[in-house]
């Protein structure tokens, strides 16, 4: 997984609640093998609006997503982070994340951030009248910093390093091979197994 | 002091705990199908890795699968591609693999329970959020993404951050005519999408446990749609009388074992849950969906709500941009909307007792001319059992399609789809925009529902039909 210690860039005001992974990235998108080439996919009902705010010149390149309450519910789908960042987004904001979704951002280095709604809607205005104008997201200090204002945001600190130092979690579990063979044979023998008898 | 149910299973379950680190816990049964797991497979091999445990792995194939001609080449090449990436890579990995055509296909959520493998006390791990499903029989199951897929394949285990509690307590007696899907939906419209979120659920109380195991998975199934990490129940003696037998059950002394640790997984009287809601099941009616999130839902006697009536203004905006996707205004009774397409099935609604919920209702009529009504069963076992009792002739005698085993209308990844505009009563999980088909309308309902509006053509319950099958104008 790549590294996230920073990132500057331009925001795009998304005022709706309750995006979930369908809009996102559509079932018929799920049916591609690999992890990237979903850019088109992102969005893409609403991409059909000329109106909707992807489609509009002044955010053309910007690389943080604002959005309402609850956003990526639904499905498991990783190809909804997937596509969020084969488009070229680099941090989503919001007030609330599913939690599925949450881990799968976090797994491939798409910053997911949680401020309080008013800070939410601060940066949609910001957008919104500025939209040259640059949004920080800072792992490192756990803030994110625009238009002369920064809020301070949480998240767990083994998340944070992970992300911080791009740590494969694989790796890091194998590590503890020692504790899951040990587990495994502590295990009571009525436990399921999909072998066939 | 006490622990609840969740906590206990979580619990056994820890490799390893370490300040400051999220616990490493051990599945004990991963489930796999096409979509969620050819990004994993390649990972493995990138990293040169091994599947560690193909004992507590099984896959299927259900997300793509055709329901007509299932002899023939599948017709979109790109849904081949992708349950031919399937078959490829659990031969290489040498994973059991239950194809279209195999007597144990169907979906992934129907196909672990019914052959024993979702046990009590297990954690159970799928790629596709309605794992939640097999927390009926008092599992911790919940949905992943691909990378934990990958992750479960190569170490069997998960680190997983902490959950918080609640209690979802429904007293009484659920009324004759309100299913277990009704119950969900009306959960999901009180706490909302979101209102689960870094929950595992706990549904108890009377209602709960006089529910069948099926009807326990429909409620499970549709946690996530409350946002919660998981759903679960107590196991009980409903749960014990339905595993016992089954090809992957305990046996013998094993069985005895199994059990004497089953009746473990009950929360303590002095445990604490971090929230808790109570409804009261006997002021529980049919309840449908009339937005594009599932908890827009009210019962089926209301009608579309004003957005106006919302008081946050998150709400009210929602409320306005489902209205204007589902083509509906505020104040139209919910009974007067016409459909033009049926489905029922899923992981929610697609067990043998649905289908016969179904079947009761169109029995002796004829759904009404104006309505294509698919009949999707979860699996092929399911589908067997049903035409042993002449459900499938019932249904087509109706005059409804009788389809093979799959996820089909549900998303619509296959070619069962809804046109941009066409209007449907799904027995699924989710009225998501698009969910079933471009521009597609959903209202999620009970399969009793589904097979009523199917006789009116238009939204309705089985109290609402008449004994003339003729199909009444709205």
């Amino acid at each position: 997984m790549e590294a996230f210690t920073t990132h500057t860039g331009r925001a795009v005001p998304l005022r709706r609640g309750n995006v979930d992974t369908d809009q996102i990235i559509p079932a018929h998108w799920l049916k591609k093998v690999t992890r990237d080439g979903f850019e088109d996919g992102l969005f893409e009902a609403w991409r059909k609006d000329p109106q909707f705010v992807l489609n509009q010149p002044q955010y053309a390149g910007a690389s943080v997503l604002v959005a309402g309450r609850d956003f990526g519910t639904g499905s498991s789908r990783e190809h909804a982070v997937w596509a969020l960042q084969n488009y070229g987004f680099k941090a989503v904001l919001s007030s609330r994340f599913a939690d599925i979704f949450r881990g799968n951002s976090l797994k491939n280095g798409l910053l997911t951030v949680v401020l309080p709604q008013e800070d939410i809607e601060r940066l949609w205005a910001l957008a919104e009248t500025d939209p040259t104008a640059e949004v920080t997201v800072d792992l490192v200090g756990r803030e994110v910093r625009a238009g002369g204002v920064s809020t301070a945001f949480e998240l767990d600190e083994d998340a944070r390093r992970r992300l911080l130092e791009g740590l494969d979690d694989i790796s890091l579990t194998l590590l503890h091979e020692a504790d899951i063979a040990a587990f495994e044979a502590r295990r009571p023998a009525h436990k399921p197994s999909t072998a066939v008898a | 002091m006490g622990r609840t149910l969740a906590e206990k299973v979580w619990d056994d379950h820890v490799v390893r705990r370490a300040e400051g680190e999220p616990d490493l816990l051990f599945i004990d049964l991963h489930l796999l199908h096409e979509v969620t797991s050819p990004q994993a497979f390649d990972g493995l091999r990138m990293g040169g890795r091994p599947v560690r445990r193909l004992d507590l792995t099984i896959a299927t194939e259900d997300h793509n699968t055709p329901t007509l001609d299932i002899d023939k080449p599948i017709a979109d090449p790109v849904s081949r591609a992708q349950l031919e990436t399937l078959r490829k890579n659990c031969a290489e990995f040498g994973v059991r693999l239950h194809p279209l055509g195999d007597v144990e296909q169907g979906v992934v959520h129907v196909v672990g329970p019914q052959l024993g493998l979702t046990q009590p006390g297990t954690t159970v791990v799928c790629g596709d959020s309605h794992t939640s499903t097999h927390g009926a029989f008092g599992a911790l199951a919940f949905g992943i993404g691909t990378s934990q897929v990958e992750h479960v394949l190569a170490t069997q285990t998960l680190p997983l951050a902490p959950f918080r509690t609640m209690a979802i307590t429904v007293d009484g007696e659920l009324p004759a005519d309100v299913s277990a899907k009704d119950l969900i939906l009306a959960v999901i419209a009180r706490i909302g999408t979101g209102g689960g979120q870094g929950y595992v659920i706990e549904y108890r109380g009377e209602a709960i446990e006089k529910l069948s195991m099926e009807a326990r998975m429909t409620v499970c199934n549709m946690s996530i749609e409350a946002g919660a990490r998981a759903g679960m129940i107590a196991p009980d003696q409903t749960t014990f009388d339905y595993l016992r037998g089954r090809p992957h059950a305990p046996r013998d002394a094993d069985w005895d074992e199994a059990v004497a640790y089953w009746r473990t997984l009950r929360t303590d009287d002095d445990a604490v849950y971090d929230h808790e809601v109570r409804l009261d099941a006997s002021e529980l009616a049919p309840f449908v969906t009339w937005g594009t999130n599932p908890g827009q839902g009210a019962p089926l006697s209301a009608s579309v709500p004003d957005p106006a009536s919302f008081e946050d203004a998150g709400e009210r905006l929602a409320a306005e941009k489902a209205l204007e996707y589902m083509g509906l205004e505020a104040g139209r009774p919910l009974r007067e909307v016409t459909v033009d397409t049926v489905f029922v099935g899923s992981c929610t609604n697609g067990r043998i007792e649905d289908l016969r919920s179904a079947a009761s209702v169109v029995e002796g009529r004829r759904i009404a001319d104006s309505v294509r009504m698919l009949v999707v069963p979860g699996s092929v076992r399911v589908a067997l059992q049903a035409v042993e009792e002449g459900l499938d002739k019932v249904f087509t005698a109706a005059g409804a399609e009788w389809r093979h085993a799959g996820c089909s209308m549900c998303l619509g990844m296959n070619p069962d789809q809804l046109a941009p505009g066409e209007r449907s009563a799904s027995t699924s999980n989710r009225n998501f925009e698009g969910r079933q088909g471009k521009g597609g309308r959903t209202h999620l309902v009970s399969p009793q529902v589904a097979a009523a509006t199917a006789v009116l053509g238009r939204l309705a319950s089985p109290a609402d039909l008449s004994d003339v099958p003729t199909p009444v104008e709205a």
